[in-house]
């Protein structure tokens, strides 16, 4: 089947089988490798991608669930030189080591931060991460760029 | 997962009128129990009916006394909301943030899990479930393990809870995967006092023994004089059915001392 | 701090720019051209022989390219996946390791074992192929507990007592002595929990065959390519070395688990030259739960003999060490000279005894996983010690300081065979109780109890032996190839650097820390400095990334190779500015003509080199690009304080990690904010085994917790922030003074936690992890085992 989709702000239509996922379209049709796939029982997070505006596990989402729907990933969000603030908050803070969480941790914190209003303490950035798995980190400087991008935002 | 074919209906009878064609069809909601289960291939129908299309399906209203939310309402959404918060309360500690923007109540009620969360608002706040067919009391929904009332092709349009004076939901979430180990609603609606148990279980039911102990007498201490009979209690490496029986206690406590 | 880019400055990484912005190249983000996809058919059973495998129906599946069994493999002379470390039990004689076919022939032995691969021009195809092998098994009953598994059915015709061997190391009799004059005896019996590695990259591998000039290429996440080209091509005979080539690009994690060498890059680089297409497959999570090596799995009975001054006499250590099915890479070093070795912890306890008996049972392989043996190790020490203070009634802080080894004592001769350097134990002691503000804790503890709850507080002191290894020792004990690193610092024309590492960072930092390295020692700019590794067409033969061993082994290399630069750099420099050679000096990028003020820099020097118009060419080669292998003269001893304080609620037994300091001597550092980050990584697994992680198999050899449903992986929400600091007692003998950090929070926490839960409960022990249910059990016990006094209380 064919679907059309808008992903980091350009129409793309892809011819896609009945059972593809979102991303399936993401990183076979569309190569946006960005988006990991770290498990098969939708709780690793590893494949967050925003969908109309929510943090949503693109590895849950059949294609044609996304079918007109406004997607960004991450490399939609920011490039090397003009980086998004979380994508910087990252960085400074060392939240990341080897990458492989990173997309979607950032996609997921980005949701959380816009939705919370300025008012994230620790705890509850700490709350909002449930969702993603590091394995890496510890999650101590993940939580630190979060309210560091809160804070610059 | 296997080769299936996916259909977007605009319209309730379209869904159904696909289903009826279906050689084994499954509706898809937020798809957060159901596209797990294909991906690994514990499924195999043949045509996935997605209700996501269907207008009319989303959304808490409050009518006199009544909070009807409708059956592709997300969690999210049901989270925000402000009419029951014991519910609201109940919905956001459900899963993790990008479940809760896209499962739905139809979904988690329709699969009947008993680790879910929803089940026990639906027979603690005196619920109606309303399908395409019917309206179903929340006390009659649940029959057993994965089971439900609804029969093939019944579509869970809303669900339908009274507001109560006081409600509060105690979660003992499973370490690992974040459902309810035990999950307790207790409300009181003036004299009545539901206490809903989900995770224990099958399925989610009503503590007969604790309701009738706080209607008598309605604080924490009243709940250390019921025996919790845990005999039929669910049991995994996680927590044995003692252990849960345990729970059944503590959280109904906390939940009365919330409200009390 | 010579400069903000340079050693000891809290550079920001390199790495960062592709990971942030999904730019990063995972082995699963790699495609070739008209690739094929393959799928394992994995055993049902935990133990079973294999009549009959029928593959007709998965050949004759829509979209499918091959089937492949365990006999076909074996008829193109595809060799067992080797353990490459000799371990030799009691009695003298060689460990007994079963065969280990890639893809099972005659039986499997764990549940999750491949029998036969099917490769599908989709995946889809292919798990279609998958689920229409057919294989004839004749179940078996599963040999599952390995407290039993000696006494149990045999699991390998070779196997008898389904023994690896029985090893033991240190003085039995002095030991025995040392209890026979013991004023008190300590005793604790512990299960350490097996653990599954879970590294959020699934393990994938995509291999290739250039049939017209025979080579292969293996693209797959491994932490050290070059030992899986080498075990590759000596050992299964995939193909010759140098018709060969791995390459481990970025790799999401490996935390031990992809070191080794597996049956699913040897079946994917094998069947690419089969079907001569490239071959690509990726594991699902519920696969690597079952199929990448599992970690720790010990039952050990430990007992510290005591003075009446609360002076350690003697240590007794008797573990069983489960192998699950078969040997895999590393597995036999791991419960004995990862472990053994380090029995004295950081005190002077004369005489240790330890006793490992390495069994096979019907589960997965057990191999190295972060800290590989010496978690495991202090584990045991630091139960043994609390447990001690407790019945002795010594504070435990001050238990630990009576029998510290003394920083007056180094090098300082254990008797488990190792010789530590340096080290100031105490001192780091001291920066953890004051962080921790250990003089609180009586009224914190009053404060929580007022509240219902239940405060405690637990040390663990520990010590490892890292920065693997001293070659010849390493071989003398076992090891099956040398271990030491190569580094390779090419200067380019124009004066900037690359440097090739047979090192490999999977989240490390090396292409930032190796460069902060060559920035400080040539003075050339940080963004000037490209580290590249991971591919053996590009190193040298070298041993790759495991034990903490980057910095103070592959650093050293490059430290090396940078010596020899600048040696080079000196004659070509003194040939341009007519000085001689002796005279030349050289610092900040620049070689000045001592006492002088003739100078010449790093740049012009480089240029000349490679456009050799005033260059000494009848003395010396052109070019400038140097190359050093090094070789350890001994391990690293990195040790350090860990303090755990945590609230349980008795009523639902959940423990709450209040606080958390680790206060660890890594030597001199290079980049503070990447060894607090590997800190903190480490911690968390370190508090995963002891409140959450559960690799569990029911008693048919089912694997319970077989995903993220049942295992529980540590969560944001799990943890605390933690407080990290470090003491430095340079390590005396690499270059940087550097001890390495990668496995330290995960070999200290551990103990800590638990010696912090049982301290809350007031009972003896709690058994791992400390899971609620395991933990409300307990508290129903409370207050039935001695406390220890502690200061402030
Ligand atoms: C990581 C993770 C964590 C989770 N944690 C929790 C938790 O803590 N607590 C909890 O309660 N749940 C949890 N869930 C489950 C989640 O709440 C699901 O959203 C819910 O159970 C199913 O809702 P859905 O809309 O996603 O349904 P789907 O997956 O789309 O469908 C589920 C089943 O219901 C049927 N169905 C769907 N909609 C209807 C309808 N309107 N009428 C009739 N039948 C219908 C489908 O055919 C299918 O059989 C978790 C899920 C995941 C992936
Ligand atoms: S891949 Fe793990 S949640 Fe999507
Ligand atoms: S950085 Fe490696 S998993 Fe998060």
């Amino acid at each position: 089947m064919e679907i059309t989709l808008t992903v980091n702000g350009a129409a793309k239509t892809v011819d896609v089988a009945d059972n593809a996922l979102l991303v399936d379209v993401l990183r076979e049709s569309l190569g946006l490798t960005g988006t990991h796939v770290g498990c098969d029982t939708s709780q690793c997070g590893a494949c967050v991608v925003h969908m109309n505006g929510d943090a949503v596990k693109s590895c849950t989402v059949l294609a044609g669930q996304a079918n007109g729907a406004d997607v960004t990933t991450i490399e939609g969000i920011g490039n090397p030189d003009d980086l998004h603030p979380m994508q910087e908050a990252f960085r400074d803070n060392h939240a990341l080591q080897c990458g492989f969480c990173t997309p979607g941790m950032i996609m997921s914190a980005i949701d959380l931060v816009q939705k919370g209003g300025g008012a994230l303490d620790e705890a509850a950035v700490r709350d909002g991460l449930e969702g993603n798995l590091c394995r890496c980190t510890g999650y101590h400087n993940i939580v630190k760029a979060v309210l560091a991008a809160q804070s610059s935002t | 997962m296997y080769q299936f074919n996916y259909h977007r209906p605009s319209t309730l009878d379209e869904a159904r009128s696909l289903m009826a064609g279906a050689e084994d069809g499954v509706y898809l909601s937020g798809g957060m129990t159901l596209i797990p289960t294909l991906k690994q291939r514990l499924a195999s129908p043949s045509d996935v009916i997605d209700l996501g299309a269907i207008p009319g399906l989303t959304g808490v209203t409050v009518n006199d006394g009544t909070v009807s939310v409708g059956g592709m309402t997300r969690h999210s959404e049901v989270a925000a909301s402000e009419a029951i918060p014991a519910l609201a309360d109940l919905a956001s500690r459900i899963g993790d943030a990008h479940v809760r923007n896209r499962g739905t109540i139809g979904g988690s009620i329709a699969n009947s899990d008993p680790a879910a969360d929803y089940p026990a608002a639906v027979v603690a706040l005196g619920a109606t479930v309303h399908t395409t067919n019917r309206s179903i009391a929340g006390s009659d929904y649940f029959t057993g393990l994965f089971e439900t009332a609804l029969h093939d092709g019944e579509i869970v349009t809303s669900v339908d809870f009274c507001v109560p004076d006081a409600a509060a939901y105690e979660k003992f979430p499973n370490p690992a995967s974040r459902y309810a180990v035990v999950g307790v609603m207790v409300a009181r609606c003036g004299d009545c006092i539901c206490v809903g148990v989900t995770g224990a279980g099958a399925c989610a039911f009503r503590a007969t023994a604790l309701e009738e102990a706080l209607a008598a007498d309605f604080s924490p201490g009243a709940v250390d004089g019921v025996g919790i009979d845990h005999s039929e209690y669910n049991s995994d490496i996680h927590a044995s059915a003692e252990f849960r029986g345990h729970l059944v206690g503590v959280l109904t406590k906390r939940a009365v001392a919330t409200i009390a | 701090m010579a400069s903000e880019t340079g050693i000891g400055a809290s550079v920001k990484r390199k790495e960062d720019a592709r990971f942030i912005t999904g730019a990063g190249n995972y082995t699963d983000d790699i495609n070739a051209a008209g690739q094929t996809y393959m799928v394992f058919v994995r055993s049902p059973y935990a133990r079973a022989k294999i009549n009959g495998i029928d593959t007709a129906d998965a050949a004759a599946t829509d979209g499918v390219v091959a089937v492949f069994t365990g006999a076909d493999l074996a008829a193109d002379e595809i060799g067992d996946l080797p353990c490459g470390w000799m371990v030799k039990s009691k009695d003298g004689s060689d460990m007994v390791a079963p065969p280990h076919p890639p893809i099972a022939t005659h039986a499997v032995n764990y549940v999750g074992e491949p029998y036969a691969v099917v490769i599908g021009e989709t995946l889809e195809a292919a798990r279609n192929g998958a689920e229409a092998v057919d294989a004839d098994f004749e179940e078996l009953p599963a040999v599952v507990d390995l407290s039993t598994a000696a006494s149990a059915d045999q699991i390998h015709e070779s196997v008898p007592n389904n023994q690896a061997y029985d090893w033991e190391l240190g003085d039995k009799a002095a030991t025995d002595a040392a209890f026979d004059s013991a004023h008190h005896v300590a005793t604790v019996d512990i299960v350490n929990n097996r653990l599954i590695p879970n590294a959020i990259e699934p393990r994938a591998a995509l291999g290739e065959y250039d049939a017209a000039a025979g080579t292969y290429t293996l693209h797959t996440t491994s932490q050290n390519p070059h030992l899986e080209r080498l075990v590759l091509a000596a050992f299964v005979n995939v193909a010759p070395e140098a018709r060969l080539r791995v390459i481990s690009p970025d790799v999401g994690g490996g935390f031990g688990s992809k070191i080794f060498v597996y049956a699913e890059e040897t079946a994917v680089i094998w069947a690419a030259g089969k079907v001569r297409r490239p071959v690509k497959w990726r594991a699902e999570r519920s696969e690597s739960f079952l199929a990448d090596c599992h970690g720790r799995d010990h039952v050990t009975t430990a007992q510290l003999a005591l003075g009446e001054d609360g002076r350690f006499l003697g240590l007794r250590v008797k573990t069983k060490a489960n192998m699950g099915a078969y040997l895999s890479t590393f597995a036999s070093s791991v419960p004995t000279y990862l472990y053994g070795t380090l029995m004295a912890g950081q005190y002077t306890t004369p005489a240790i005894y330890v006793e490992v008996q390495s069994l096979y049972t019907n589960t997965a392989p057990v191999d190295a996983y972060r800290g590989a043996g010496r978690p495991e190790a202090t584990y045991v020490v630091e139960r043994c010690v609390e447990t001690a203070a407790r019945e002795m009634g010594i504070d435990p802080a001050e238990i630990r300081r009576r029998n510290f080894i003394q920083p007056g004592d180094f090098p300082y001769d254990t008797p488990v065979a190792l010789t530590y350097d340096t080290g100031d134990y105490e001192a780091s002691l001291d920066k953890a109780l004051e962080h921790i503000d250990y003089g609180g804790f009586g009224a914190r503890r009053a404060a929580s109890e007022s509240a219902g709850k239940k405060r405690g507080i637990g040390f663990s002191c520990y010590i490892e032996a890292c920065g693997l290894a001293p070659s010849q020792v390493a071989i003398s004990l076992g090891a099956g190839v040398g271990l030491f690193e190569v580094g390779e610092v090419r200067v380019d024309v124009t004066g900037s650097v690359t440097v090739v590492t047979g090192s490999h960072s999977h989240g490390q930092s090396h292409e930032t820390t190796f460069a902060q390295i060559i920035s400080d020692k040539l003075g050339v700019p940080f963004e000037n400095v490209t580290v590249l590794h991971g591919d053996t067409g590009r190193s040298d033969y070298a041993l790759g990334t495991y034990g903490s061993r980057s910095l103070a082994v592959g650093g050293s290399a490059i430290i090396k190779a940078t010596d020899k630069i600048i040696a080079k750099g000196k004659k070509i420099a003194a040939h341009m500015l007519e000085a001689e050679e002796d005279q030349m000096e050289f610092a900040d990028g620049t070689f000045t003509v001592a006492d002088s003020n003739q100078s010449i820099t790093f740049g012009e020097v480089a240029f000349s080199a490679y456009v050799p118009q005033n260059f000494p060419l009848e003395d010396l080669e052109p070019g400038l690009s140097e190359k050093a292998f090094y070789d350890p003269p001994n391990f690293t001893y990195p040790a350090g304080a860990h303090i755990c304080e945590v609230e349980v609620d008795p009523d639902t037994g959940v423990v709450d990690i209040v606080d958390f300091v680790a206060v660890d001597d890594f030597g001199h550092v290079v980049n503070p904010m990447i060894v607090e980050g590997q800190v903190h990584g480490g911690l968390a697994q370190g508090i995963g085994q002891a409140l959450l992680e559960h690799g569990v198999y029911d008693d048919a050899g089912q694997l319970v917790s077989g995903s993220y449903m049942d295992y529980t992986m540590p969560r944001a929400d799990d943890l605390p922030s933690f407080t990290v600091d470090t003491t430095v007692t340079p390590c005396t003998h690499n270059p940087l003074g550097v001890k390495g950090c990668g496995e330290a929070g995960a070999i200290g926490s551990t103990a800590a936690v638990m010696n912090a839960v049982t301290d809350a409960l007031g009972v003896a022990s709690v058994s791992m992890p400390a899971t609620p249910e395991t933990v409300w059990r307990a508290a129903s016990a409370c207050g039935e085992a001695p406390k220890a006094p502690k200061e402030g209380e």
